[in-house]
């Protein structure tokens, strides 16, 4: 624990940099290289940010169920900071995937929301059951018990992610035959290394945002032990 | 582990037989439900996916508040702690309270059901039994599974009644989309059609994933 | 610790089944706290003071070797009390903790006195003086 602080704001600084470079270039190619895709036009390279944020929260969220493991397999309190960090953080994209998604559909489908997207739908219903972690989290006072109940969460929550997808695609699958085609499947070179580049950026800002508030997390919790130290000696000293 | 099971479900049973808290409001809900949602939906009579969305909402949210009492007793009284002084094993709370749940929603089936065929249901309801009684039995296992777990982690906070449902109804949704699929051919006003195996398979997996979670968790969530 | 909405019985049997007690030596239990009488009541009609004879006879059920209680006899009126100790304290160690030095000295063999969570006195209850005890609560 004590070496922790160094360990999550190790390479911080680098990092940010690489954040902004790749993230930067990425979104520059969006809208300097990459072809209007012809029938949704212009609006369809919103999909250079909705997807990759898809699939960084989806991964967060799984990383947060196995932190989550970690902590009740160790019972140290780091592993439950890294998995609050994780889902919080996921939690946020996945808000802003939901918000993407909707105007990528507005445009695309003329509706602000379609059920028979079963992707879609299934991602309300990550997001829902994620919404109801810090309710949860910061309505338990015991630290210990906080953490325990939010690593269950956290475990449950992670195996509920696939099977809920699987049950969404399955149910849709048969009201409405599709093609079960991947997103990536058949697109030009410039698009894909694009799309790939703006991936990379994404889960490089999710790590440095990781890194930074578990960071700053760390340093608030020996701050307040080091203070509670001193003001024990302050309360000693005036005694005797 | 099952003797220790039993003694446990039989005071859960004996709990609900002398306090009554949790049936009677689980079939109010449901019986208020049936009345709402007809004059929601401005119908006399429903068939197909709408009466198999009306029996799914009804049970589902009557499930909710009966995971949310599944630990009231244990908590208001301190039980927990008596329980967990006790040579107990985890997973016999589990298997008590997942049992107590089953029990619950059998009970409350076997009263709303019937209520359900003579207030909202178009087609006749005893040619669908068949399909619908173990359709009902595999749901309810699914609701015992998820809602054993969830009954646990909520009661660790200070806003369980809040959290008991908010928490239920998404990780039930996938074992809702497979009762209704079900239903919604049982219903069809043509007559019942026959359910394809995918679905009772989803609800069986979906339960055993869940009961295994459970067993794998609660040593963690009764730790004290 | 009971369920309020079981009898004292109903508590008692179902602890004993789960401590795997015969429940005869519950039903002997509630004779000897002197609850027979409402033992098939519910427990949330009863009086603080039968609810605290049951948790004594709950307490002492498996027979444990070591017992902790906090204000045992909080709720009981002296003669219950009398009821009560003999049994919470016979062929065990027990540590109490409570408000009636009087009793607790004449029943115990060491007494702790604390005073502002720091200890005041730690010696044999024979050796503790009535000054001792003003200086607690003083």
């Amino acid at each position: 624990m004590t070496d922790a602080p160094t360990v999550h704001g190790r390479g911080l600084k680098r990092l940010a940099i690489a954040t902004t470079l790749t993230l930067g270039t990425a979104f520059a190619l969006v809208f300097f290289w990459t072809p209007n895709e012809l029938d949704q036009g212009f609006v369809q390279k919103i999909f250079y940010v909705h997807v990759p944020m898809a699939i960084v929260a989806l991964c967060g969220f799984t990383a947060g169920g196995i932190f989550g493991f970690m902590q009740l397999r160790t019972g140290k309190r780091v592993w439950d900071m890294r998995s609050y960090v994780s889902i919080h953080l996921s939690l946020m994209l996945a808000t802003g995937t939901l918000i993407t998604g909707s105007i990528w559909a507005k445009a695309a489908w003329g509706h602000w929301w379609v059920w028979d997207e079963p992707v879609l739908v299934s991602f309300l219903i990550v997001f829902l059951l994620y919404a109801c972690y810090q309710p949860l989290r910061f309505s338990i006072e015991d630290p210990e018990r906080q953490a325990r109940a939010a690593s269950v969460f956290a475990v449950v929550a992670g195996a509920f992610v696939p099977l809920n997808f699987a049950a969404v695609r399955l149910a849709e699958a048969y009201t409405h035959p599709r093609t079960l085609g991947t997103t990536t499947g058949g697109m030009p070179g410039t698009m894909l290394f694009t799309f790939l580049l703006a991936l990379l950026g994404m889960t490089l800002l999710f790590v440095t945002l990781w890194k930074y508030e578990m960071a700053s997390k760390n340093a608030r919790m020996k701050l307040a032990s080091v203070k509670r130290r001193i003001e024990n000696e302050i309360a000693q000293g005036g005694a005797a | 582990m099952i003797r220790q099971a039993l003694i446990l479900l039989r005071k859960d049973l004996l709990l609900e037989l002398r306090g009554r808290e949790a049936l009677p409001a689980m079939l109010l809900l449901a019986g208020t439900t049936m009345v709402v949602l007809h004059f929601a939906l401005g119908q006399r009579s429903v068939t197909g996916g709408t009466a198999a969305g009306c029996l799914w909402v009804t049970l589902l949210f009557s499930a909710t508040l009966g995971i949310n009492r599944l630990f009231v007793a244990e908590q208001e009284e301190g039980g927990l702690d008596a329980v967990l002084l006790t040579p107990v094993e985890r997973t016999a709370i589990l298997l008590a309270k997942a049992t107590t749940l089953f029990i619950f929603m059998v009970a409350l089936e076997l009263v709303i059901v019937p209520a359900f065929a003579l207030l909202l249901l178009g087609p006749d309801l005893l040619p669908t039994l068949g399909g619908l009684i173990p359709t009902l039995l595999l749901v309810d296992l699914a609701i015992a599974a998820v809602g054993a777990l969830v009954g646990a982690i909520a009661v660790q906070s200070r806003i369980r009644d809040l959290l008991a449902p908010l928490l239920a109804l998404p990780l039930l949704l996938p074992a809702l989309i497979a009762g209704a699929k079900s239903a919604e051919l049982l219903f069809a006003a043509a007559g019942p059609a026959p359910i394809p195996g995918r679905w009772p398979l989803m609800l069986a997996l979906y339960a055993l994933v869940f009961g295994l979670l459970g067993v794998a968790l609660y040593d963690y969530l009764l730790d004290d | 610790m009971l369920y309020r909405a079981l009898s004292v019985r109903e508590n008692l049997h179902h602890q004993a089944r789960l401590l795997g007690v015969p429940s005869e030596r519950a039903d002997r239990l509630i004779e000897r706290v002197g609850v027979a009488a409402r033992a098939d009541e519910p427990l949330r009609t009863l009086s603080r003071g039968t609810v605290q004879r049951a948790a004594a006879a709950r307490a002492v059920l498996a027979d444990p070797p070591l017992l902790l209680l906090d204000e045992p006899y909080a709720n009981l009126d002296p003669g219950g009390a009398a009821m009560v100790a003999p049994l919470l304290e016979e062929n065990r160690s027990v540590l109490i903790s409570g408000h009636e030095p009087r009793m607790l000295l004449e029943r115990s063999d060491v007494a702790l006195g604390l005073r502002g969570g720091r200890r005041a006195f730690l010696k044999p209850s024979t050796d503790v003086s009535d000054s001792d005890i003003k200086a607690l609560y003083g």
